[in-house]
């Protein structure tokens, strides 16, 4: 046995012949050491040699053999946090908190030198959430939190309550648990973008020492179902089976293999012979429409087989009037590009049968009751004999409002009685997760002189991949609020969702509507450029306001409703703060032109369909209260939220409530944690619970003093009932002694929908031969109603706006017939700390009429803005209209090189 | 990642316990790209750190790089004061997409054995007149320049089994003043190009290595610093457009623009 050090304690140990310091340390169950890529590029996993930093990924675990080896737990000393944990605790540095034991790792290990180069010395750590501006206040010293005082919970910034375990390696997020006999599962994925499987051969896996069992389409339930996770199953197809006999994207999965372990279980995917009979392939949606293009999928007797999952048309008013009365028009072609959420835990569920008997999924969901419910269809399970919950998520943005990992984890573990998991490689995310539907939007808008819109005409083309899961509601917001925020009396729209042999699209931040909104954002840019209109001031004069009908192609009546309008004001921050500037000028040298843009986007909070929430609350004896709600946590930081809207109504302090969310068993059911939900519909549920419990106290207040209940008040820990003040504590005894409980129960449902709008404005210089550019100035101001956590609601905009930025200029999955060219993070750049500008954040002053306490959703339509922004900043300084993302250095010296 | 491949690690302590060749076999120096991938055909690993091979040695003939000295050690490698390019193993190495935390594990030996084209030790080791010497399995050493080490995109000279050994800069070139440009999709990233130009104090035997934007290293010598049509006339001879490299870091269009641009200003810069 050789001997190991880490963390001050000894370990006699042999690690397996290839395997990395990252799993021997979890082995050892050291689960503060994260994977994020497995592969070197993200940091997660980020420990100490000897003091020096390494990826533990890379580094083979015989190598640390007698050596002191120090990961997140070590870290801190006897006497609290390490100065670096500290300082992220003071600066909230994190978010999901996935990358944050590699991230202060680091950190806690860079030199004075180092420390001011970060670009340089943080090249290494990937963070998806938080655009790295918190990070850089922790390694500034900044603090960004506030003092959690009675009755002033609701507007403070006060810390994700999870900070310390975060911060010192304790928090456990989905794979980080031991079980016994645990089994381990992989899939082998389609080499082919479209194939009839004929045969397979398992004779050769099952023969691999390890490998437990197989399983083939031929094992696995047939029944069809989608993916994708929303409380009403019907918007969305079922056409996907667990395992499938036809093959429809490199990526899909083949067959599933359980063995003992991760090693035996892919040894076994590649000793399986499969016998693919090839089919054609077709990968762009135009010409998937064509008549004898490959269809995918056959449908049923009744209706016609095609490519065309779905279509939206509409029209109000008289658009060829409109275009007739116009005194000009824009007409172009815009597209963007498929890009992937990148959470920086992959995804990953273990399924086993408790004690209970009942069967129990542990993952990484934004949806666990839908998921649930999804799976008790698959399985054939009674709910109640099905618990799904998650512990800490880590990241979502959309590719988890998706059952891709919990169903063959189950089935396997019904199937073999013994614990079964299956955690997803980086590249498993790129070939096998969901992505941004990629969509083509051909845009016709005309104006008079004044500027005033006479007619919007949008053609919408998504390539919805190989299923749709997403693909009909994502269109469906694509033809919706980028198209509503305007106010003209003619609008027409077409809309196709296309099937094709690529990855199938998914929910995405900003879910469709993102792709819109870059297209008519530039439009209107370009409607103004040629009416010689400043652009801000033709969005004042066309954007929606209050009385006027919220509607995008349809006439039907909507339930989106003002509950508070900030447009106005958001413009006119955005146009000071471009105006006032920051003084950050552009590069020396005649090369560089600069250029100012700025877009907005229009979100009504929450979706169209169906969603609702539940909360409970209880008293307790030592007079704190618990708080159960269905939403997930996924470092959107709803779960700090909840707390203190619950602790304003009551007069307590967050603190004093204890929180537990997104669990089957132990909370009220939820939708899901998607569509800008968590505060509206979530947080409302939290919000009637919290008042009910107030009226539960107060009424039992008044019986137990036979005060009138108007002049008994709940405030902190006691009821004042006239002149007495009544301890909490002594209620609840009371309580007990009659079966009095103190515990409420209350569900929410989303109607109508408020309305949120985000303005982003950016100067930048674009270096006219090397095509780089540079974001000098980048603003963004945001209607999102009253923050329930300023601190956090900034935290949210700064990394909807980072992925903005990641979608405009850096990010592209590159397929090469269907195959994707690059499913690894060094050569899909998500934004790193180097590529970020500072994004100065401002919040419009309205407080909603229709969101709890005044709140409007925050977290999704941030990022709606930003690419649009980059664009039309980039026309303004070339004089080019750049119509497809991304804007990589070697695009623009394209499109800069065909300028006559 | 985990290499479950892997059944045995053998850490010789000498080359002859080595014994016969087998494919499956691989040497480990850093690990940190064979560890970065799935190596489904590799079932033993052979530990070079177990070789014990001295970094760095110095002497008046020029500088010998181990194969298995780490990019750490590099970084921090100060030579005489004569050596003006000395400054250029920095900027290579800050040229590296990889963050300083693998610089502590990768080694200068397994980027070039590498041979990709933005591999920043090529260009740096190529730039400067660097020379490897190979261990083969059976037979004596063999010197190859390292700009004829790489053949294109991974592939290299060496033949099964076969060592990169060291890297010999001469003292000449490390002498020579220098200018260096890279370019980059992404703040920080992967080059796109890495170009090197280095010449002697009285403006003779100008060198222009140009690196990422090609498959291999293409270098252009001038017995004096070009002006900037002869470099550009000599450029479009030795690299037609097909000449570059395209992938995710940028286009074969957009390579040669930027090794037209990046050159002159090196050729400027320099001259």
């Amino acid at each position: 046995m050789s001997r190991y050090e880490v963390n001050g304690h000894l370990y006699a140990a042999e690690p397996r012949p290839g395997q990395c310091l990252r799993t021997f340390l979890r082995d050892l169950e050291i689960f503060g050491v994260k994977k994020g890529c497995d592969a070197g590029d993200c940091g997660a996993c980020t420990v100490w040699i000897e003091g020096k930093p390494f990826h533990s990924c890379l580094v083979p675990a015989f190598r640390a053999a007698g050596r002191r080896v120090t990961t997140i737990e070590g870290l801190s000393g006897d006497d609290g946090l390490h100065p670096v944990q500290k300082a992220f605790h003071d600066a909230q540095a994190f978010q999901c908190g996935f990358c944050a034991a590699g991230m202060i790792m680091t950190t806690a290990s860079l030199s004075s030198d180092q420390k001011r180069d970060l670009p340089h010395a943080l090249k290494g750590n990937l963070c998806r959430c938080t655009g790295y501006r918190s990070i850089a206040d922790a390694l500034n010293g900044k603090s960004n939190i506030e003092a959690d005082v009675a009755g002033k919970a609701c507007g403070a910034s006060l810390p994700n309550p999870f900070t310390d375990d975060i911060l010192t390696g304790k928090a456990r997020y989905t794979m980080d648990v031991a079980m016994d006999g645990m089994l381990h599962l992989k899939v082998l994925r389609s080499p082919h973008a479209h194939a009839r499987i004929v045969a397979i051969d398992r004779t050769t896996a099952l023969a691999v020492p390890g490998v437990v069992t197989v399983y083939t389409w031929q094992d696995v339930p047939r029944r069809l179902y989608s993916t994708a996770l929303h409380e009403d199953h019907l918007v969305d197809p079922d056409d996907t089976y667990m395992l499938d006999n036809v093959v429809r994207f490199v990526g899909q999965r083949v067959a599933a293999v359980v063995a003992e372990s991760e090693g035996a279980a892919e040894a076994g995917c590649r000793a399986l012979r499969v016998e693919y009979e090839m089919l054609p392939a077709v990968f762009d949606p135009v010409a998937a429409m064509e008549p004898g293009a490959p269809i995918l999928h056959n449908k049923d007797i009744l209706t016609d087989d095609g490519n065309v999952f779905c279509d939206l048309h509409g029209e109000i008013g008289d658009v060829a009037k409109g275009f007739g009365e116009a005194d000009a028009i824009h007409e172009m072609t815009y597209s963007t590009s498929r890009v992937q959420h990148v959470h920086l835990e992959t995804h990953g569920s273990i399924a086993w049968q408790g004690e209970d008997r009942r069967w129990h999924v542990r993952t990484s969901s934004q949806g666990p009751f839908a998921a649930q419910k999804k799976l008790c269809y698959l399985m054939g399970l009674k709910t109640r004999d099905l618990h799904v919950f998650t512990e800490r998520v880590g990241g979502g943005f959309g590719g988890k409002q998706e059952m891709i990992s919990e169903d063959l984890v189950l089935f396997a573990a019904m199937k073999l009685g013994r614990p079964v998991k299956w955690e997803w490689t980086r590249e498993d995310e790129f070939v096998g997760g969901t992505t941004r539907h990629q969509m083509t939007t051909h845009v016709k808008i005309g104006a008079r002189k004044d500027g005033t819109l006479t007619a919007m005409d949008v053609r919408v083309v998504s390539n919805t991949g190989a299923y749709g899961n997403h693909g009909s509601e994502t269109l469906a917001a694509a033809m919706g609020s980028p198209i509503a925020a305007y106010r003209c009396e003619n609008k027409k729209g077409a809309g196709y969702a296309v099937y094709t042999n690529m990855v199938p699209g998914g929910g995405f931040r900003g879910y469709g509507a993102s792709q819109t909104t870059f297209a008519i954002e530039c439009a209107i840019d370009e409607l103004a450029r040629i009416l010689a209109i400043d652009p801000i001031e033709m969005r004042r004069r066309n954007i929606v306001r209050p009385g006027d009908n919220i509607e995008s192609i349809w006439r039907e009546p909507s339930d989106a409703s003002f509950g508070s309008y900030g447009i106005a004001e958001c413009l006119d921050i955005v146009e000071r703060e471009l105006a006032r500037g920051n003084g950050v000028r552009k590069p020396e040298g005649e090369d560089w032109a600069e250029g100012t843009g700025v877009a907005l986007a229009m979100l009504e909070c929450g979706p169209p369909t169906e969603h609702r929430s539940g909360a409970e609350m209880r008293l307790l004896a030592d007079s704190t209260y618990h708080l159960a709600v269905g939403s997930s946590e996924m470092g959107n930081g709803i779960t700090t939220a909840h707390k203190q809207m619950a602790a304003s109504v009551l007069g307590v302090r967050a603190g004093d409530i204890a929180i537990i969310n997104a669990d089957t068993d132990r909370t009220p059911y939820d939708t899901g944690t998607f569509a800008s939900t968590g505060t509206v519909v979530a947080g409302k549920a939290v919000h009637l619970a919290a008042q009910a419990m107030r009226e539960d106290i107060v009424a039992f207040a008044s019986r137990h003093t036979g005060i009138d209940p108007e002049h008994c008040r709940l405030g902190g820990d006691a009821v004042v009932c006239g002149t007495r003040r009544v301890p909490l504590g002594e209620l609840h005894a009371a309580g007990a002694r009659i079966d009095h409980r103190f515990a409420v129960s209350r569900k929410a449902y989303l109607s109508p929908r408020t309305i949120a709008f985000n303005v982003q404005g950016v100067r930048l210089a674009v270096h006219r031969v090397t095509g780089e550019i540079r974001v000098l100035h980048s603003t963004h101001a945001a209607d999102i109603g009253r923050p329930i956590n300023p601190m956090q609601c900034r935290g949210q905009l700064d990394g909807a706006v980072a992925m903005g930025y990641g979608w405009a200029l850096t990010e592209n999955m590159v397929h090469d017939d269907g195959r994707m060219v690059n499913p690894q993070l060094r050569n899909y750049r998500i934004p790193a700390y180097a590529d970020m500008p500072h994004t100065d954040i401002f919040f419009a002053d309205t407080v909603d009429a229709i969101g709890p306490l005044g709140a409007k959703s925050q977290g999704e339509c941030g990022i709606n803005p930003v690419a649009p922004a980059v664009a039309n900043a980039l026309a303004n300084a070339t004089g080019i209209r750049f119509a497809h993302l991304p804007f990589t250095p070697d695009r623009i010296f394209a499109k800069l090189a065909e300028k006559p | 990642m985990n290499l479950d491949t892997i059944t045995e690690v053998r850490r010789p302590a000498s080359l002859d316990d080595v014994g016969p060749w087998r494919p499956n076999y691989a040497w480990l120096a850093g690990g940190t790209w064979l560890f970065s991938e799935p190596q489904i055909t590799t079932d033993t690993l052979i530990d070079l750190d177990a070789l014990g091979w001295p970094s760095l040695s110095a002497t008046t003939e020029g500088l010998e790089i181990a194969a298995t000295c780490r990019v750490a050690d590099l970084h921090a490698f100060k030579g005489p004061a004569h050596w003006q390019a000395v400054p250029l193993f920095r900027d290579c190495i800050d040229a590296f997409l990889m963050s300083f935390k693998i610089w502590n594990a990768a080694t200068i030996g397994g980027n070039i054995v590498m041979s990709l084209p933005a591999g920043a030790m090529i260009s740096l080791t190529a730039a400067l007149d660097g020379v490897c010497t190979l261990w083969p399995r059976d037979g004596a050493p063999r010197q190859v320049p390292v700009v004829e080490f790489v053949t294109g995109n991974h592939s290299n000279v060496l033949q099964p089994g076969e060592l990169l050994r060291s890297i010999h800069l001469p003292s000449a070139a490390l002498g020579k003043r220098y200018a260096m440009r890279q370019s980059s999709l992404t703040r920080l990233g992967r080059s796109a190009a890495l170009i090197v130009g280095t010449v002697d104090g009285d403006g003779r035997n100008f060198l222009l290595t140009v690196t990422a934007a090609t498959p291999r290293p293409i270098q252009l010598r001038f017995d004096k610093t070009p002006t900037t049509a002869e470099l550009r006339q000599a450029i479009d001879e030795r690299l037609p457009s097909e000449g570059y490299f395209q992938d995710v870091h940028g286009s074969a269009a957009y390579k040669q623009h930027i090794t037209y641009y990046l050159a002159e200003q090196i050729r400027a810069e320099l001259a």
